[in-house]
């Protein structure tokens, strides 16, 4: 077994072994915990794709910024001295017959099909390329990208507000 | 050697977890778990195509627009979420049957 092949073992088995975990903990601090875990080996796997750039965005934001969001979210939904902040499972025997119909389609089908032959050599460091090309031919999707982030902070902070006249 | 179909059946996986996560649990922010494991599948889909594929940076970029969607969709369900709460003192999904006929 190749060097790149074992990290790239370990790192699937964190993503999905912890993904696995966020779908199947009764408690919801413990999916969230699990979710660090699967960013984090998804980053690992950006780095082995050569992606160093996407690597530490998905560090930043997602670790940084998403996770800790979605605690803010276990946190206000639940009393204070509701400990064990359990999560109730509903219809849990067809979920996971679609959930595995599904694996096995995808995989099935990823696995015969011809994709096309890459180089297989990884590219260079990204930052600098992925900014050019931010700046130059996809100037317009990266301004549009920017204004939908701006209209859905705002719009988040005024559904939440409370109305003084309600 | 690890080749492209190796981080398709990952993302598989990923996907088919997410999807188990948006179908059986109750709570909201729960399935909001569910939905970011969705999303990270598809972006390993885009960055290993990225690489293997034809060998421009196209999927990379891709990925970061898909980072940034859900940066702005967790924000705005969570206000929902916050929302529905103060209106029904649960995050459990069943109970918001407010607009049922």
């Amino acid at each position: 077994m190749t060097p790149e092949a074992a990290v790239f073992f370990i790192f699937a088995l964190i993503t999905v072994g912890s993904a696995a975990v966020v779908v199947l903990a009764r408690s919801l601090i413990y999916s969230a915990f699990a979710l660090l875990f699967t960013f984090f080996g998804v980053a690992g796997l950006y780095v082995l794709l050569g992606a160093d750039f996407l690597a530490a965005t998905q560090l930043l934001i997602y670790v940084g910024g998403i996770l800790v969001l979605l605690l803010f979210g276990v946190m206000l939904t639940h009393k204070l001295y509701d400990l064990d902040l359990r999560s109730e499972v509903t219809q849990f025997l067809p979920g996971v017959i679609v959930a595995v119909g599904l694996f096995l389609l995808l995989a099935v089908s990823a696995v015969n099909t011809q994709w096309m032959g890459g180089s297989g050599v990884p590219p260079a460091p990204t930052t600098a390329a992925i900014g050019r090309l931010f700046m130059q031919e996809y100037l317009l999707p990266f301004e549009a990208a920017s204004i939908l982030l701006l209209v859905a902070l705002m719009g988040a902070a005024m559904i939440v507000r409370r109305r003084k006249d309600a | 050697m690890i080749t492209v179909q190796h981080y398709l059946v990952v993302s598989a996986a990923l996907f088919s977890l997410g999807i188990l996560g948006v179908l059986t649990r109750r709570n909201a922010v729960n399935v909001l778990m569910g939905i970011e494991l969705i999303l990270n599948s598809a972006n390993l889909n885009l960055v290993a195509f990225s690489r293997y594929g034809t060998g421009n940076l196209q999927g990379q970029l891709f990925a970061v627009f898909v980072i940034v969607i859900a940066a702005s969709e967790v924000a705005v369900a969570l206000a929902i979420i916050l929302t529905l709460y103060r209106l029904r003192r649960t995050p459990n999904l069943d109970e918001a049957d407010i607009l049922q006929g």
